[in-house]
């Protein structure tokens, strides 16, 4: 008995060791990086396992689940105008825009309209919050590759953004305002000056992001080519938002949606990039801030007067029915499936999320690149970890 | 169905059914109509919100077959999400905020369902998006599993991005699906026991105290007080 339990132990031994032989004869030993749960360019608490083999990477997998919060349980136990206040902490840089199809959801159920000035002034607090949301990332995905600069300046000018946002909702990140039927208040005294001295400055935080970064030579060889995504796989994976259009796809719910909000009465521009490798990505980003500050310009000049608030019984029983709207969010498309059975709660709320579907391509994509390009591509995707765990 | 509040509401109603008499949707018809074809036995029912939605309701075992044909022959290559719904009515009561717990009586229960668009036979039913990024339609897919822990095939050969989605369907309704390459658990701990998005999972910080919150659907003093009694909120 314990002669064979011995003699198989150094059986076991003796291909160990002529395992590790042939690994160093033939080809280098693998390694497993842990990158995360607290790294810098996970935006939260991502963690990648990945295996290397030299600099290159093997296959990555991700661990989720660090912040999962369960709010698809959640909204099954709230009434309908709660559930803005739990859905503000899904993507929290750009907090407004997810309550924005939550909501359109809950009226195209109840065949609620809001009325146009308060179709207008969420117009603007939704573009407001994707100036914030990518401000950030502009600024953020510099000081990943290496240039601390522009990161200060992305604080510094989103900054005077939020300050917009909180002194009409009352909040910098989570605004709740968004009611069914309209929104909760109207705009205060002085603000369409404030902001558009406000826009000005995102203007030349534009420029300045135009020279610093895309412009600038290391930045470029670090992001030109690397980690490309063809516009078919993006598409199957569920790619959305900025990073399917750097890949070509000239597809943009504001435009084609044609939900609730009024992009369709404003002149701007959809920009696609044909590359989709991670510069692509910053670029097309870089001029998505510069039509959102059009847009709200516009928006500035045209809001229409009369009431902010549909008529609306007080208490808040959706119809019985179903209904999935989604909108173009700062970080891609998110939507809200609703089953309602007429009840004061919703019986189900399906939240797709863009950062799942855009960060699920990360085993597929950081195939074979070398490590430093690993921070890059993440980067790049841009994801909050509160858009992933929900 | 549920009554509207004043008659206001009514009257708009009206209007709108009256619209959508009116609103002709030949693009979408048209394609339900071909996928209706294309699928022959398999497809059991749609439905066609004019100007805005697709519902399809296709059999369990053509859950694959379904995602490869819209896939190939109506270019519906952007994959949107998939999720299930658990039809069972709540033991716990409606709101999970009544003051008594319904009885644990299965037989009630089960006749009690009630499914939603496009109706439905089983107590767990998959949902599934695709949508069409050319011509900007997009389309629901159901389809009803049996028994009380489903296996359904995967949709990774056709889309690679149901991956996620099918591990979070695994460990928040326990419906497995056969050929995934990885179904293990995606946010919760491996060894968590129970279907946490499944309707008889207790949300136990709720069980243990009432959400505070809920006072504030309280009527006002004047207002009717029959939509009180029906959603049996005592607090």
């Amino acid at each position: 008995m314990n002669l064979e339990a011995s003699t198989q132990q150094l059986s076991y031994i003796a291909n160990q060791a002529s395992d590790a032989r042939v690994n160093i004869e033939l080809e280098t030993e693998g390694m497993t990086l842990n990158l995360g749960p607290q790294h810098p360019a996970t935006h939260g608490t991502l963690r990648i396992i990945v295996r290397l083999d030299g600099e290159q990477v093997v296959s990555a997998e991700p661990v989720m689940g660090y912040m999962h919060r369960g709010y698809e349980k959640l909204t099954e136990v709230r009434t309908y105008p709660q559930v803005t206040t739990l859905v503000n902490r899904i993507d929290w840089l750009g907090s407004f825009a997810n309550e924005v199809p939550f909501i359109l959801a809950a009226e195209r159920l109840m065949e609620v309209e809001a009325p146009p000035r308060a179709q207008w002034i969420r117009t603007a607090l939704f573009e407001l919050s994707r100036i914030a949301n990518v401000v950030l990332f502009l600024g953020d995905m510099a000081v990943q590759l290496g240039a601390t600069t522009p990161v200060f300046y992305a604080f510094r000018d989103r900054e005077f953004v939020l300050n917009q946002i909180e002194s009409v909702t009352g909040g910098r990140f989570h605004p709740n305002f968004d009611r069914i039927g309209g929104i909760k208040d109207d705009l205060p005294k002085g603000w369409i000056q404030e902001t558009k001295d406000v826009l000005a400055r995102i203007h030349s935080f534009c420029d300045e992001m135009q020279d610093l970064v895309v412009g600038n030579e290391i930045f470029q060889t670090r992001t030109r080519g690397i980690g490309i995504i063809p516009a078919d796989v993006g598409l199957s994976y569920g790619l959305s938002g900025a990073n399917i259009r750097s890949s070509g796809v000239d597809w943009d719910l504001r435009r084609d949606g044609g939900v609730g909000l009024i992009h369709d009465q404003l002149d701007w521009k959809v920009w696609t990039h044909p590359d989709g490798d991670s510069f692509a990505r910053y670029w097309v980003r870089l001029q998505e801030v510069r039509e959102s500050c059009k847009m709200v310009d516009q928006i500035l000049d045209g809001i229409p007067s009369g009431p902010i608030m549909a008529k609306v019984p007080r208490i808040i029983k959706v119809p019985p029915g179903e209904a999935y709207v989604e909108t173009e969010n700062p970080l891609g498309v998110m939507g809200y499936y609703i089953v309602s059975k007429g009840d004061l709660v919703p019986y189900r709320v399906k939240i797709r999320s863009a950062s799942f579907n855009n960060v699920s391509i990360t085993p597929w994509v950081l195939k074979g690149v070398y490590v430093p390009d690993v921070i890059s591509i993440l980067a790049s995707l841009y994801f909050i970890l509160g858009d992933i765990d929900r | 169905m549920s009554s509207p509040d004043t008659t206001e509401e009514g009257l708009v109603e009206e209007s709108i059914e009256s619209q959508e008499d009116l609103i002709i949707d030949e693009e979408r018809d048209v394609l339900v109509e071909s996928i209706k074809k294309d699928l022959g036995s398999d497809f059991i029912d749609s439905h066609v919100t004019p100007q805005i939605d697709i519902w399809i309701r296709v059999t369990q075992k053509a859950w694959l077959e379904t995602a490869r044909v819209l896939f190939e022959k109506y270019e519906m290559s952007f994959f949107n999400f998939l999720s299930a719904i658990d039809w069972k009515p709540s033991p716990f009561g409606r709101d999970m905020d009544a003051a008594i717990d319904n009885t644990d009586d299965e037989v009630d229960i089960e006749s009690e369902m009630e499914w939603g668009v496009t109706g439905g036979e089983k107590r767990f039913q998959l949902l599934a998006r695709v949508h069409n990024p050319v011509t900007n339609i997009g389309i629901n897919i159901k389809a009803d599993l049996e028994g009380d822990f489903p296996e359904v095939e995967t949709w990774i050969p056709v889309y690679p991005g149901a991956n996620w989605h099918e591990r979070e369907v695994m460990e928040m309704f326990g419906i497995s699906f056969t050929n995934h390459p990885n179904m293990v658990n995606l946010y919760l701990p491996t060894e968590f026991e129970g279907n946490p998005l499944r309707k008889d999972f207790p949300l136990l910080s709720r069980r243990a105290k009432p959400w505070p919150g809920i006072v504030d659907v309280e009527l006002m003093p004047g207002e009717d007080d029959d939509e009180t009694e029906e959603s049996g909120e005592e607090t």
